[in-house]
């Protein structure tokens, strides 16, 4: 039987949303499944993931070289404690991507990266070149380290209770890396990663003044904002709201394209969404061939009048 | 100081790839193929930092065939001092290519590998924090921005959440990000005083590096294709569409 250890990703003391994700393939690989709390306090963070579905047990592990998502400092930490697992999930988002090599290297085993679908406790599909092949791959003998991509899973509910347990590791601070700072964009608007609606804007706002008649339509209706590489590289919004494949990859239930012409790179961001509308003055851009509803025309004035009648 | 900067050849950004139909691969025959975009910028940030005068050399290294030559000579064009070629006839894995520049790293006594953070092919994003691991020394991953002073480096991180910033001490492994600079158009002469550049070449045997277990690829496919959608003409069509969708 699979012992799957699933690393849990959070900050200031909340358990980030894609822990349930990462529990859904966990469940899918089948087995017994425990969530890892590494923190230099993670009591609040072991009780969240308590709850969700599919845990057998939460392993919480508080020591101070623990206090910043240092890869360095993890994964010594996580390599301690997963002897006797035979898988290690990370989520695959950029704590995960830095974090799970480390681990896989250290373990002496290959990494699967972006798993999307779960076939058995070692076979898993995943996309290359920017999600425009999927290949299904078979891991080796030995622990299986894998990044879980997402956008492909839908989260477990918190509909469990699991008991937590303390663990102890050696770990000290590495020397040669201090954690300076973070700077986050605090918005009350709902997270890009778990909206079930996200509205996207392109290079056709032209500024990031421009952008506020996104923002009047995203709160509207309730959704998150993101924006295209475009977007992001002329400086209209801050990186953290890309979407794409080298940004975020995003499955909301309803995406709102707006003034984004659709490269290879954007569509590779959105491809798991349920519903895909594009606004776009021009009719021939690449994003209305993946629409399931386009509309031709100036942002301008689609998207307040769009604004004033949902 | 000395920085390692790998290189890897891929299908060139601008190709639509294409699966075969028997699902054994993707295309790669007669398709254009160059440095990986990450690695351009990589190689960039590199020479950007030798101009500084923060670092003195830089050493361009690749794994793969002997058309993987073509990659070393465009790191040389852009201002590689010296170009390892570390010949393999088969695929490369992360894990293997990570203990081969661990390998060289060690050999030259670098101070830092510059990688970018991912192959546009297999989209892996391990190899430079893998090399991190097994040299025990620090990694910065997904850099916007160095800031390399003497034995140190400040790093800007593009995360999820935002910018986050890192001190390291070197050595040290840096994988570059998108938004880390924009790479320069190569010049002809520089082009052409690369093409006389000797290159090393060495063998994984060579470095003492052992393959690792390889994940096996069982088949490719093309991904799922959309269902079309459907035009509509005017704002109150898509609201209306919205709501026979119920999504309004």
């Amino acid at each position: 039987m699979s012992k799957i250890l699933v690393i849990a990703e959070h900050a200031e003391g909340k358990l980030n949303a894609g822990t349930a994700k990462v529990l859904a393939a966990a469940t899918q690989i089948g087995g017994e499944v425990t969530v890892l709390v590494l923190a230099a306090d993670g009591a609040a963070v072991a009780a969240e993931a308590a709850k969700l579905a599919g845990v057998a047990k939460v392993v919480v592990a508080d020591n101070a070289a623990l206090a910043a998502p240092v890869a360095a400092n993890l994964a010594p930490a996580i390599v301690e404690l997963a002897a006797g697992y035979s898988h290690v999930l990370f989520p695959g988002t950029t704590f995960g991507k830095d974090l799970a090599p480390r681990v896989a290297a250290k373990l002496g085993v290959p990494q699967i990266s972006d798993v999307m679908a779960v076939h058995s406790a070692s076979s898993f599909d995943r996309p290359i070149y920017a999600g425009n092949a999927i290949t299904t791959v078979e891991a080796p003998a030995g622990t299986v380290v894998a990044t879980v991509r997402l956008a492909s899973f839908t989260a477990v509910a918190a509909t469990g209770s699991a008991a937590v347990e303390k663990a102890s590791v050696s770990v000290t601070a590495a020397t040669h890396t201090r954690y300076v700072k973070l700077e986050a964009q605090k918005s009350a608007r709902p997270d890009l990663q778990s909206a079930a609606k996200v509205v996207s804007g392109g290079r056709a706002l032209g500024s990031s003044e421009n952008f506020k008649v996104i923002y009047d339509f995203a709160d509207k209706i309730g959704a998150g904002v993101g924006a295209s590489r475009a977007a992001v590289d002329s400086g209209y919004v801050p990186n953290d709201m890309q979407v794409g494949q080298t940004g975020k990859i995003i499955a909301p239930e309803l995406y709102f394209a707006i003034g984004i012409s659709g490269a290879i790179q954007h569509l590779a961001g959105i491809k798991d969404a349920r519903t895909i509308v594009a606004i776009n003055k021009d009719a021939e851009a690449p994003i209305f061939e993946v629409a399931d509803i386009g509309l031709v025309g100036d942002l301008f004035t689609v998207v307040p009048e769009l604004t004033a009648k949902l | 100081m000395k920085a390692i900067v790998s290189v890897k050849r891929v299908v060139d950004y601008n190709v639509r790839i294409q699966v075969k139909p028997d699902g054994s691969g993707v295309v790669t025959d007669g398709v254009k193929m160059s440095m990986n975009p990450f690695d351009e910028i990589a190689m960039e940030e590199a020479v950007r930092l030798k101009e500084k005068g923060k670092i003195t050399e830089i050493i361009a290294v690749t794994i793969g065939g002997a058309k993987n030559e073509e990659t070393l000579r465009t790191a040389l064009a852009f201002g590689a001092t010296k170009a390892i070629h570390i010949k393999d006839e088969g695929e490369v894995q992360p894990l293997t290519a990570a203990r081969a520049l661990a390998a060289v790293f060690k050999k030259e006594g670098a101070s830092l590998l510059i990688a970018g953070k991912q192959a546009i092919d297999d989209d892996a994003n391990q190899t430079g924090q893998m090399v991190a691991a097994l040299l025990d020394i620090a990694q910065a991953t997904f850099a916007g921005k160095v800031d390399v002073d003497g034995n140190k480096a400040t790093v800007v991180r593009e995360v999820d959440a935002g910018l986050e910033t890192l001190e390291v001490d070197l050595p040290a492994v840096i994988t570059a990000d998108l938004r880390l600079n924009e790479p320069r158009y190569l010049k002809l002469p520089d082009i052409m005083k690369a093409k006389r550049i000797p290159i090393e070449a060495t063998t994984l045997a060579d470095l003492g590096v052992t393959a690792a277990a390889a994940v096996k690829t069982v088949k490719t496919v093309p991904p799922p294709s959309r269902s079309k959608g459907v035009m509509v003409k005017t704002v109150d069509d898509l609201v209306a569409a919205l709501k026979a969708k119920g999504l309004a």
